[in-house]
């Protein structure tokens, strides 16, 4: 009889978890999925007319010097900047490990930027980094020769700044709640067996962490692509070639409604994407299996 | 003992990146209080056309309101940029609680087959950037017809994934004998729901809620890719020509756009963070 409630229950779940989920998933559906399939088509198919083209869009786009040259940038930033970004906010996190008091002084303060609209301090980047600006200005003061920042090859520096600056803070909670998950029996134990701090950082700190770095790196990944907004909002539609990424090309795309082209670079970023998270997704889970 | 004599280190260190944070917002402020003809002094190289370098000052010579006044009284142009944000961020946040708390509930609390594989799909969805999903919304969007009207930036919003991967994190915490037992005393799927559900998984709704503010008042590549006509301009992308004699304007409407998003930070931070350690936990 339990059983048979049981039963009967699981199908009132079932029935009940349609029921919360049908808006969502008629959303999804009709916004993302069915389009997301029309996209993918689109992306073999001609312009005019619905002729299969088979990779004729995809080579178009690889044929494309602004392209190939938004496709190197955004690499080189990524390259650049997830790392910097992880190492620089995981030192920080380990100097406030433990202290909460500290913790309580800079918490907030670091975590700040995050909510900083990127419009607010379109005045400051152009204050700081114009050819006229204040680092220019620091420059002359230090005798050497001041820069046109935002219209040189600095525009990169300036854009990884930029976006250090706003997630550094972000960054710092996630390590620290990665670090405070670590049970502090690992240490003592260690500590018994003579372990000095530089041996429980290399031997438990680390490799404890293994969850939070691939969370964060995640994460950092997805944020790197709202970078544009610093870029867009300082130097427009076509800025300086070293900080011309991905999101610009799509941008002026767009503009000239190319369905066909934007079509092929979507589905190859969504591709990217996917690959790289699954790929660190599964790198981590075999890494967890042997430990 | 070793790293007790590294503190003092630290601590600067730690107060200099606490300084770089502060010293743009210090400067935004600062620069809205300070008379023309100062900003003038400092700034005829950046905005004008002197060739001089800039330069700033920790405190202004002088304080002047008189920018604050003539951007909150005179600039009725200003006012529709902020209103046009309220109109696109606050629905925009609603939605995603009407329609994610409860998609988010059954994620989490609910036995129903395929589970895991939907929730798998919301965070595949959740980590595509705006520029993969562009042209989907787009043809969904136009095939609306709501191209260049606020719910063009609404509606993609309301589905968003990331909201719901957050209060499912959130109410997957709460015991799943307690809602055995209202369930045994005959309580229907929905008064679990509200009864149990929302009150206790209330700061994984307000963290959503916040997140997606956060996100909704710094949009960039929405209003740009889906709105063309000006009089929709939201606030995170509307940047007045600024020139050195309305510099001081440009300064108080860049603090204005950042008031409402610091006030919310700080009335909810708590909440802020547990929605940010939440999506840094694997599952």
């Amino acid at each position: 009889m339990i059983r048979a409630r049981n039963k009967r229950m699981g199908r009132g779940e079932a029935r009940a978890a349609l029921a919360f989920l049908a808006p969502s998933l008629i959303g999804i559906f009709g916004m993302v999925l069915l389009p997301t399939a029309d996209v993918i088509r689109r992306s073999f198919f001609s312009a005019m007319g619905n002729t299969f083209v088979g990779l004729e869009n995809y080579r178009a786009i690889f044929e494309n010097e602004s392209f190939r040259l938004a496709v190197g940038n955004t690499i080189r930033f990524l390259l650049v900047c997830i790392p910097l970004l992880l190492l620089l906010s995981l030192a920080t996190a380990l100097m406030l490990y433990r202290r909460k008091r500290l913790q309580d002084l800079f918490r907030t303060t670091y975590l700040l930027t995050l909510v900083v609209p990127v419009t607010s301090v379109v005045m400051i980047i152009q204050t700081v980094f114009h050819k006229n600006g204040l680092l220019s200005a620091l420059c002359a003061l230090l005798g050497s020769t001041p820069q046109d920042w935002l219209n040189s090859e600095f525009a990169f520096l300036v854009l990884v700044v930029c976006y250090l600056w706003k997630y550094f803070g972000y960054n710092v909670i996630l390590w620290l709640a990665g670090l405070a998950a670590i049970p502090d029996s690992y240490y003592e134990a260690a500590r018994v067996d003579g372990a000095n701090e530089i041996k429980c950082f290399f031997y438990i700190t680390l490799p404890q962490l293994g969850g939070t770095l691939f969370i964060t790196g995640v994460l950092a990944l997805i944020n790197s692509f709202k970078v544009f907004r610093e870029a867009y909002l300082v130097a427009g539609r076509y800025p300086n070639s070293s900080i011309y990424m991905l999101q610009h090309v799509l941008s002026n795309w767009f503009s000239n409604l190319d369905m066909q082209k934007i079509s092929a670079a979507a589905v190859l970023l969504m591709l990217s994407i996917l690959l790289v998270v699954f790929a660190a997704q599964r790198r981590m889970d075999r890494k967890k299996e042997g430990a | 003992m070793k790293i007790k004599r590294w503190q003092p280190a630290s601590f600067v260190v730690l107060f200099l990146l606490a300084l770089l944070v502060w010293s743009p917002l210090w400067m935004l402020i600062t620069g809205a209080l300070t008379p023309t003809d100062e900003l003038d002094r400092h700034l005829s190289g950046v905005l004008g056309a002197s060739g001089e370098l800039a330069s700033w000052s920790v405190l202004p010579n002088r304080i002047t309101f008189k920018h604050v006044v003539e951007l909150l009284l005179d600039t009725p142009a200003f006012f529709r940029v902020f209103w046009n944000s309220c109109i696109q961020v606050f629905p925009a946040v609603a939605g995603q609680i009407l329609v994610g708390a409860p998609a988010a509930w059954a994620l989490s609390q609910l036995r129903f087959r395929g589970r895991n594989a939907l929730f798998r799909l919301y965070i595949v969805l959740m980590i595509l950037p705006f520029q993969v999903t562009m042209a989907s919304s787009y043809i969904v969007l136009n095939r609306l017809d709501l191209i260049d009207t606020p719910l063009a930036i609404i509606l993609p919003a309301m589905f968003s994934a990331f909201p719901v991967f957050i209060m499912t994190k959130f109410f997957g915490g709460i015991p799943r004998e307690m809602l055995e037992a209202a369930r045994m005393d005959g309580a229907s799927e929905w008064s679990l729901f509200f009864r149990i559900g929302l009150p206790l998984g209330l700061p994984g709704v307000l963290s959503a809620a916040l997140l997606g503010f956060v996100e909704g008042w710094n949009a960039v590549e929405q209003p740009i890719t889906f709105l063309k006509t000006a009089s929709l301009t939201p606030l995170s992308v509307f940047l007045p020509a600024t020139t050195v004699s309305n510099a001081g304007i440009s300064f108080v409407s860049a603090v204005v756009t950042l008031l409402p998003a610091v006030l919310i930070f700080l009335l909810g931070q708590q909440y802020l963070e547990q929605g940010i350690l939440a999506s840094g936990i694997k599952e």
